[in-house]
């Protein structure tokens, strides 16, 4: 099969009171590498789910090669020739490749010949672009050898254009220019359209010919990414001027050690080591960032500090003195943590938005009178002033937080973590994953305020420029240990990449 | 065991022992196999106990009005379609959790097997024939030994079935698939409720053969306290076989033996702590998983999606 051009013709695609997409036209040439950008929540997936059958537009017209065609299920896109590789992985984790790789393939036989499937599938990768294990199991294997799974999943299934929904957000920089440049290949030998979900303007500018950018469900523009510039790709995305940061990062002299992390070491969930022999020191008035790839123990050290995973060894002490997370000593250490997804570490989900904000505070007076009894006005009156300042949506403490979006969650929780008390010590991890750039500006400057107030925080993050914007000293974190060291200021790139990926 | 211990003395307790393992494995066999092909499309169905006693009752029933034992293991599969298509119904419910239908599903089973089993208590229904393997041996101990049910021979048959199902059939990397992640199984086309209705439905009807097993063999009778627990603690085998039919085998024989151990010394004369040694497979029970649970980790083996909606 060869590859057709796509079309979607003034696609609207409404849910309940909510337009998603608002009369959208997204031209997709037959052979090329085309870019879908904006910010999260621009309607870009809700776009290309139409194309793909699992939304039926309220209005518009698809054309596939020119011709109109109605697609209400994700089979029948496969028979267009189109495959999709989502933002989630789709392989089955304790299968192994060769398992998951047969799986999809359409038409297999109640008996598997095993045999004759492994010799399709060795002939297979023989021509593919990149090469993986059989008998390896998914679960084992990195995330990017497992998007490589997936977009070889795709094209042993016969897909022709394809589309690909952020496939860089879990990879290396020198992954993602790697996985990125063989497909550019594949598309200049004419063997494959690719259509690339992304937010990144770097990787647009270097592999895409063309580029459709969306903002708010409508489109902001379109054109060929050798006319445009960067900045001009972030004025359509953004389409006001991002407000300039009004929060300077204070010098600040006293350099006392607050937090200090010794020797620490845990285990993963499958019993192997994840974090290995890493220690740190936090200083009052710094932010120390730790920059990785995830997977390589960085949850699993935010949740041995924040006491949801036991040490195996290791000690962490706050000025001086030994901290175990218990309610006391978090108090007396004025210790703080905003774990990654708060939805699902640091709330109570079916709790109300004024509950989860009380949650440090509820068991100390004013909140709690003769020893056991809460008192709901004070505990009122402190969530309605948390979620004025921190600007929670909808402003309504007692409806239950999981109904609120992530961006607000991360709001109330942020707001509940920096309003229980002065804070000495914060531990944030990926504390603007998925969030637009309203809230994650809101964020960055708490963070540098609670910084400029003496505060010590430890900042690990997925997201580089994050570090390098906020933090006063960055270390890569690869394979549970803490392998380079440096300073935005003198931070080289392309070394935390290599460091980032593994070549120590 | 109503042979003459003195004469063979350990090796009299040895084969005791391997007899009452093969005799005493089959309900946990099915059982266990039935939860594995649950469990393995990521749904756990406690119930079996419920469905355990309904399968011997029914079976009991049937051999008795029919005079076939045959007829008694088809009926008894019968009802635990039904019972499992009940059971894979209520759990696909949006707000329905698993365990507690489960224990519903229990307390369901065992008093409806109770409530029609009452005009069945006293008479002995036809047994199922056994398979003669030792007529070869002079002695009385071996020959009695030897003497296994067919459902033996089909429910080992059948783990191996099973391992081939998930290894090398395309229904079982289904199976698989919706159990470890049914998300990615959707993505892929796989009507993740449609297999796993299936896998549950199935996985029931083989614990209800596991019932039949209980009232169709020497003595023969049917009691309300008949299963004294298997079916819940065939779930628990399951865990500590991790999620594989083969182990499953294994595990069923060692629970057997561990059963057979207090009759085994009784026959050697060893009257003491009669019920202490008849509490060995719940102690068993009770140390696998100590053994083999830890928090720190998650178990090998287990299908990612089990027990989630």
């Amino acid at each position: 099969m060869r590859t057709a051009s796509v079309e979607a013709l003034r696609v609207t695609k409404r849910f309940g009171n909510f337009t998603a997409v608002d009369d959208v036209s997204l031209h997709w040439k037959a052979g090329s590498f085309h870019a879908l950008l904006g910010e999260n929540g621009a309607g870009k997936s809700t776009l290309v789910k139409c194309l793909m059958g699992f939304h039926q537009a309220d209005a518009g017209e698809i054309r596939i090669a020119g011709e109109p065609v109605r697609i209400t299920s994700p089979q029948e896109a496969r028979g267009h020739g189109l495959g999709m590789v989502f933002q989630h992985f789709t392989l089955i984790p304790s299968m192994t490749v060769a398992e998951n790789l047969v799986l999809a393939r359409p038409g297999l036989p109640l008996i598997i010949n095993w045999k004759s499937e492994l010799a399709r599938l060795t002939e297979f990768l023989r021509k593919a672009p990149f090469q993986v294990g059989l008998q390896d199991r998914v679960t084992n294997l990195s995330a990017g050898q497992k998007q490589k799974v997936e977009i070889l999943k795709e094209l042993y299934l016969e897909t022709r254009l394809l589309i690909l929904d952020e496939p860089t957000s879990v990879l290396t920089p020198a992954e993602a220019d790697e996985v990125l440049g063989l497909l550019r290949g594949m598309v200049e030998r004419d063997e494959l359209s690719v259509l690339l979900i992304t937010h990144k303007f770097r990787e647009v500018m270097a592999f895409c010919d063309e580029v459709t950018v969306l903002r708010r469900g409508r489109l902001a523009g379109t054109g060929q990414t050798r006319d445009l510039t960067p900045s001009r790709l972030a004025e359509m995305m953004m389409g006001e001027a991002r407000v300039e940061r009004h929060v300077a990062k204070m010098e600040i002299t006293r350099r006392r050690p607050l937090l200090k992390i010794h020797n620490l070491r845990a285990k993963g969930d499958n019993g192997l080591e994840a974090v290995r022999g890493l220690s740190l020191t936090v200083h009052d008035g710094e932010i120390v960032g730790i920059a990785g790839v995830s997977g390589n123990g960085q949850r699993e050290l935010v949740e041995v500090i924040a006491g949801q995973r036991g040490a195996t060894t290791g000690e962490i002490t706050v000025d001086g003195a030994i901290h175990s997370p218990t309610r006391e000593q978090l108090r007396a250490h004025r210790f703080f943590t905003l774990p990654e997804e708060p939805l699902r570490n640091a709330s109570a989900p079916r709790m109300s938005v004024a509950d989860n904000i009380a949650l440090r505070v509820f068991d100390v007076p004013p909140f709690q009178r003769a020893g056991c009894l809460l008192d709901r006005q004070a505990i009122d009156k402190f969530s309605r002033e948390v979620i004025e300042r921190f600007d929670v949506r909808p402003p309504i403490p007692g409806r239950p937080i999981d109904q609120l979006s992530g961006g607000n969650v991360q709001r109330a929780i942020l707001g509940r973590e920096l309003s229980s008390g002065e804070v000495q010590v914060l531990v944030a991890a990926n504390p603007c994953f998925g969030l637009d750039f309203k809230a994650v500006d809101f964020i960055h400057e708490c963070l540098l305020q609670t910084r400029n107030r003496g505060a010590a925080i430890l900042l690990i993050s997925e997201d580089l420029d994050e570090l390098l914007a906020l933090a006063d000293r960055i270390f890569v974190m690869s394979e549970g240990a803490l392998v380079h060291e440096t300073t935005p200021q003198s931070a080289d790139l392309s070394l935390i990449g290599r460091q980032m990926a593994g070549h120590h | 065991m109503q042979s003459q211990p003195e004469a063979l003395g350990a090796w009299g307790v040895a084969i005791a022992l391997a007899g009452g393992a093969v005799r005493g494995s089959i309900p946990y066999m099915f059982v266990s196999l039935g939860e594995c092909l649950t469990e393995k499309s990521g749904k756990i169905n406690l119930g079996m106990e419920g469905v355990l006693l309904m399968g011997a009752m029914t079976a009991f029933a049937i051999s008795d009005i029919t005079g076939s034992p045959w007829l008694g293991v088809a009926a008894a599969a019968a009802v635990g379609l039904l019972l499992g298509a009940m059971h894979a119904w209520l759990t696909q419910q949006s707000s329905v959790n698993d365990v507690a239908a489960g224990i519903a599903m229990i307390l369901f089973g065992s008093g409806l097997a109770f409530f029609f089993g009452k005009r069945f208590v006293a008479p002995m229904a036809p047994q199922l024939p056994l398979i003669n393997l030792g007529s070869w041996s002079g002695s009385p101990a071996i020959q009695s030994a030897l003497r296994i049910s067919p459902l033996f021979f089909a429910g080992a048959g059948l783990a191996f079935c099973l391992h081939v199902l998930f290894t090398r059939t395309s229904w079982g990397l289904k199976i698989r698939a919706v159990g470890d992640d049914p998300q990615a199984a959707r993505a892929l086309g796989i009507p993740v409720n449609t297999v796993r209705f299936l896998a549950i439905t199935l996985g029931a009807s083989l614990a209800a053969v596991g019932g039949a097993h209980l009232t169709l063999y020497f003595p023969g009778i049917w009691s309300e306290g008949i299963s004294g627990g298997q079916g819940l603690m065939a779930v628990a085998l399951v865990i500590f076989a991790r999620w594989s039919p083969r182990r499953c085998l294994a595990a069923a024989l060692l629970f057997g033996g561990a059963q057979a151990l207090g009759p085994s010394l009784q026959s050697l004369g060893v009257n003491g702590y009669y019920y202490l040694f008849n509490a060995s497979p719940y102690l068993l029970t009770l140390v696998l998983m100590i053994a083999t649970c830890s928090p720190n980790r998650s178990l090998a083996g287990m299908p990612g999606a089990l027990g989630k909606k």
